[in-house]
């Protein structure tokens, strides 16, 4: 009886060897596959358009590995800064220290402001969406619309493109207390999506039809009136990187710049960096 | 063999140990980021101040606060009477067939990643609220309802294993006075499994106040005094949750402090529970 216990906890230790040691192959593997790739991390604007950029570059170079991941903005930066990341995202300008990081447009972003499909409201302009904005106007009625209370979605402190927004629209007028906040694009679309009285402003690559792009005093944010300018809610996004890039960080970058990356850029609803692409 | 021993014992107190250093680690980091900012924008303007503006340099949790007390007392609200009846149930009155089913179900509740309950929130719920009652949907309300159902596996767990310890002589001797069985549960047990059963609500309170993945999806995150159930509201843990990844400076170390507030709220609850848990046994 006193034998079988010994020889089960025998088991147990051997079972228990095992297991680690499998861990052990595991972890060993990640780290080898890691070692050769390129983290790209930062904005959550950048990301899906990142994620896009790397499969396609995957796979014309099969033995790379390039990685996204999303954390905002300035965790992109810090993650540059600390050297954890190859390749920063950012979705607003660098500030103050930053600047010394070397850093490369990658593409332009319009912002659209958005409602939900049954609003009727199609057009409005900067001034009537600040004061909507800032908690002004209350209610739809007051731009002739539904009689309901409008509901604002808005950005956390800190994202870039509520940065922007902040920029474009509201000036120097806060955005009111009152919004909801939600941490990502997504989240505000599908917030958006579901409450016929609400309104938010998301990246234009991300507008589906689930949502609806607001005119801005009768511009639409489409390429011709970005590239023209007369819609001016747009910003660029970066790449950054803790110094000038070499090697297969290189490569990744020039592929990005390259007219097959800017097409594809642009199909999703990007501002191509390279005019004759946008004119295509 | 006795040094080997030794050697092994000392090795398990290395480990023990090392859980204690952990958490001493994380409790130095928190304050080290955190409390230059208060001591800097002054401790008064920081706990009772009711504008949070990071880019103004504004950084008053006062509302986050008070909404967390307000969506903790909501899941209570439900999850006190719930967890009670369940616990109940469970301990005298449960049929065996449907325990064998119902107590791996409630477990099995806990095991649920809190992403999910929020996603079933913001995609039943919400959407519910906003036709019904009116608001935005995102509110204090859904997200009452969502965390009274996540606190319940602790509430129940807790109580009904307090229960169990009661000595039976104390049910034998009621039924044999001639208490009915829900005279029984309700004048004898109950009361004398009080500090036990307290003790799981004040647990199922601290598991409200620091749950951030749900809550982020379901309250809509608004910074400012809530003024009903039906009001968007942000909470300790989501203010920290949803502002991390795009804050630097003062922004980054006034979420730190947020995290001080919320260490000593949970402090002081698990303090308060290891008091009562306490005194059930002697």
């Amino acid at each position: 009886m006193a034998d079988g216990r010994l020889q089960n906890q025998g088991f147990g230790i051997l079972n228990l060897g095992i297991l680690y040691s499998l861990l052990f192959i595991l972890f060993s593997l990640g780290c080898q596959r890691s070692k050769a790739g390129i983290t790209v991390a930062g904005s959550t604007s950048v990301e899906p358009f990142a994620e896009l950029l790397a499969e396609e570059y995957m796979s014309h170079h099969p033995k790379s590995h390039i990685y996204v991941q999303g954390g905002g903005s300035t965790a992109g930066i810090e993650a540059v800064i600390t050297r954890a990341a190859k390749i920063g995202m950012s979705s607003r300008p660098l500030l103050g220290q930053e600047k010394n990081l070397y850093s490369v447009t990658i593409a332009k972003d319009a912002i659209a402001i958005i409602l939900h499909p049954k609003n009727p409201i199609q057009d409005l302009s900067l001034d009537q969406i600040r004061e909507v904005f800032s908690g002004k106007i209350k209610s739809w009625k007051e731009l002739k619309g539904i009689s309901r209370p409008i509901v604002l979605v808005t950005r956390e402190e800190g994202s870039g493109t509520r940065e922007a927004f902040q920029k474009f629209v509201m000036g120097k007028e806060d955005i009111s207390l009152e919004s909801l906040v939600q941490d990502s694009n997504g989240a505000v679309r599908q917030v958006v999506a579901s409450n016929p009285s609400a309104i938010g402003y998301i990246s234009l690559g991300l507008v589906n039809n689930q949502v609806k792009a607001l005119k801005i005093s009768g511009v639409e944010p489409n390429l011709t009136d970005i590239e023209n300018g007369k819609y001016t809610l747009v910003r660029p996004f970066l790449f950054v990187f803790n110094g000038e890039p070499v090697g297969e960080t290189k490569s990744f970058l020039e592929f990005v710049l390259s007219p097959l990356a800017q097409k594809l850029l642009l199909k999703e609803g990007l501002v191509p960096i390279l005019p004759k692409i946008a004119k295509e | 063999m006795q040094v080997k021993e030794k050697i092994i014992e000392k090795i398990f107190l290395l480990i023990a140990l090392s859980s204690i250093f952990i958490l001493g680690l994380i409790t130095f980091f928190i304050f080290e980021e955190g409390l230059p900012l208060i001591l800097k924008i002054g401790p008064k303007a920081f706990l009772l101040g009711e504008r949070w503006i990071p880019s103004k340099g504004l950084f008053g949790i006062f509302p986050m606060i008070v909404s967390s007390f307000w969506v903790t007392f909501g899941a209570l609200l439900l999850g006190i009477p719930l967890g009670l009846a369940c616990t109940i149930f469970l301990s005298e009155l449960i049929p065996p067939s449907i325990g064998i089913l119902l107590r791996p179900a409630i477990q099995l509740l806990a095991a649920i990643p809190s992403v999910i309950y929020g996603f079933w929130g913001l995609i039943v719920l919400v959407p519910l609220i906003q036709n019904y009652l009116g608001g935005p949907g995102l509110s204090i309300f859904a997200g009452s309802l969502v965390l009274g159902f996540m606190i319940l596996p602790t509430i129940i767990t807790i109580s009904e294993d307090s229960l169990k310890a009661l000595p039976p002589s104390y049910k034998a001797g009621a039924l044999a006075l001639g208490a009915t069985h829900w005279q029984t549960i309700w004048r004898v047990l109950i009361p004398a499994a009080k500090s036990g059963i307290v003790t799981s609500i004040i647990l199922g309170m601290g598991r409200a106040i620091g749950e951030t993945m749900a809550m982020i999806m379901i309250l809509g995150n608004a910074v400012k005094m809530p003024s009903s159930f039906l009001d968007s509201a942000r909470t300790l843990t989501t203010n920290i949750g949803i502002e991390m990844g795009y804050a630097s400076g003062d922004h980054r170390q006034a979420l730190f402090a947020t995290g001080i507030v919320l260490f000593f709220i949970i402090m002081a609850l698990n303090i308060l529970a290891i008091f009562l848990s306490r005194r059930r046994v002697d």
